[in-house]
């Protein structure tokens, strides 16, 4: 499907992104939240605790808890119950949460739960890189990138929408940078509760714990059944890659608006460079494309919204005429000296026809600005790999040697 | 597009003009973004926040580096913080203090205004608050904005009797930034 994106002004606001996300999970009526606040993520609660106070969210719970590990303990309870359940953290909070993400997935739960990216500690910082969620990429949770405030509200309804439907029945991280996209104003249509209804159906699990109806949730599994709970899981990601595209068209077609499902692709058709990234960078991207072509060079971007399920087959598709793929992450494997979307990219590669070179770039660091020129430089360093080959494979943009 | 960087210190206000500027632009038919400068806020340190005005959607998530407009909110920062930095040559600083503008010896070939914003404040909101004034003096002075789509928007940000003395010094101070240009 091509990308649209309908710009309506008229039922605009301009409000922080952090507010528009808030919005969505009222409107999505979640009947449990539970959640520690903690920066940048802690515009998102207070906004959803003025919502329950003013009691603009029915039949739902607020639970404050002491620390993360406890706010997603609730949300397990919460959700094996039947409740729709959300929460929101970031770095530090996401890894203090890393025991019980294996529980919410092993268990089946979709639990939808917003991620404001954030580096992780130490040395301290709240400002914005990929590392804590993509440290997490294993826990069997859905992961979503988006790029702007708009995507990430209506990512928001989205996951719920995969999250719960009974072929899929695994938790959910919508993933956005933190301050570049939380604390950014800009104009977004907020989710409409008419229209949001008739998208996300209310959550009717088929298995639900109930005294009246005793069930074991996340039991004792001994080497002869704990094999199948993983293959279960893994095939639930299968299904979801199918379902992270039918719930952007389906979203489209109700709302108009249409970001792409497991990717997206911005000028990729002829492209010699493809330039592959995920979450606010996307945009920069972008107009450094426009002024590209403008001078006639084939330079295209693919943006990546799926990084669990990790969606191989569609990456293949798009980049496999290109002449180089040049993959930017805001993150990295210490010991590897590789982002994870690159390792991945080139992965999904190996034993197929594609011959195409990837090289990497880790960027955008503990909050490090990225400039149309560094994105420009990347571009300018592709063409050197499409005339003389791969010089460096995967390196660091912007070090600052003189403090090495 | 248009870039705009505001020089502040950590409490008077820098990130609500910078977003009072954004959704009066919006209002007044344009694309806006608004964002700060994402440091660790100390009260009285030197921060910064941006806004974007274009006609089109805007994608651009950097950092601002070579603005078309500056407002400085203290002249003290001058001491501390270069506020020409990549100001554009046809752009415009405006500085809130009671010198003029030939006081000041900046590396720049951006025109510089200066508008007693902190006087303003204190006579008409009582307070020396004025991030929501110099707003005022940024429509005066680059023409980009209604005067009335901030006031609406400072308004609308702080309901009752606040929000009308931040109109009333808006008006005041854009009135003396259109005398300054005539």
């Amino acid at each position: 499907m091509a990308p649209t994106r309908n710009v309506n002004k008229e039922k605009m606001v301009v409000v922080e992104g952090s507010y528009s996300i808030a919005h969505s999970v009222k409107i999505c009526r979640p009947n449990v939240i539970s959640a520690y606040p903690i920066t940048p993520q802690t515009h998102i609660v207070e906004n959803l605790s003025q919502f329950m106070a003013d009691g603009e969210i029915p039949n739902c719970e607020y639970i404050n808890v002491e620390s993360e590990f406890s706010a997603l303990s609730a949300l397990v309870g919460a959700s094996a119950v039947g409740a729709r359940s959300y929460s929101a953290t970031t770095s530090q909070g996401l890894e203090l949460m890393h025991e019980v993400l294996f529980n919410v997935s092993g268990m089946r739960l979709p639990v939808v739960m917003t991620v404001i990216n954030r580096a992780v500690s130490a040395p301290i910082n709240i400002w914005n890189d990929q590392q804590d969620s993509i440290s997490q990429r294993d826990t069997g949770w859905i992961q979503l990138y988006a790029e702007d405030t708009q995507e990430m509200a209506d990512m928001t309804a989205q996951a719920f929408k995969i999250a719960e439907d009974k072929d899929v029945l695994l938790p959910a991280m919508v993933c956005m940078d933190g301050f570049i996209l939380s604390h950014v104003y800009e104009p977004v249509v907020l989710l409409e509760q008419d229209l949001v209804d008739k998208y996300l159906p209310a959550y009717n699990p088929e298995f639900v714990l109930d005294p009246k109806n005793p069930k074991s949730f996340g039991a004792f599994a001994d080497p002869s059944t704990y094999t199948e709970f993983r293959f279960l899981q893994e095939k639930a990601m299968g299904v979801a890659l199918q379902k992270i595209e039918d719930a952007a068209n389906e979203f489209n077609e109700l709302f108009g608006r249409y970001y792409g499902g497991l990717i997206d692709e911005y000028d990729t058709e002829d492209a010699d460079i493809i330039i592959m990234a995920m979450g606010s960078v996307i945009g920069t991207i972008k107009d450094v494309i426009d002024a590209r072509r403008s001078k006639g060079e084939k330079v295209g971007l693919l943006k990546v919204r799926s990084f669990r399920p990790f969606p191989k087959e569609a990456i293949k598709k798009v980049v496999k005429d290109a002449k180089v793929v040049v993959v930017l992450d805001k993150n990295i494997s210490i010991g590897l000296n590789e982002g994870a979307l690159f390792t991945e990219t080139k992965s999904c590669f190996y034993n197929t026809k594609i011959d195409v070179p990837v090289v990497g770039y880790m960027i955008g660091h503990g909050g490090r600005d990225i400039p149309m020129g560094t994105i420009e430089n990347i571009i300018d360093e592709a063409k050197d790999v499409m005339s003389s080959g791969i010089k460096v494979e995967s390196q660091f943009t912007d070090i600052r040697e003189e403090l090495i | 597009m248009k870039e705009i960087r505001i020089h502040g210190r950590g409490g008077q206000g820098s990130v609500t003009a910078a977003e009072l500027l954004a959704v009066a632009a919006f209002a007044d038919g344009k694309f806006s973004q608004a964002f700060p400068a994402f440091g660790v806020e100390r009260r009285g340190a030197p921060v910064q926040a941006f806004t974007r005005i274009s006609d089109s959607t805007i994608r651009l998530r950097s950092q601002i580096y070579e603005p078309d407009y500056v407002i400085v909110q203290d002249p003290t920062l001058l001491e501390v913080v270069d506020v020409a930095s990549g100001a554009k040559d046809d752009g415009i600083i405006i500085i809130n203090t009671e010198f003029a503008p030939e006081t000041f010896k900046l590396e720049t070939k951006a025109t510089i205004m200066t508008v007693d914003a902190t006087r303003i404040a204190l006579d008409i909101i009582g307070r020396p608050i004025v991030n929501t004034v110099l707003l005022g003096a940024f429509a005066g002075a680059t023409g980009e904005i209604k005067p009335k789509s901030i006031q609406d928007a400072v308004k609308e940000r702080f309901p009752g009797k606040v929000g009308e003395k931040n109109a009333e010094a808006i008006q005041k101070v854009y009135d003396m930034m259109m005398e300054t240009k005539a």
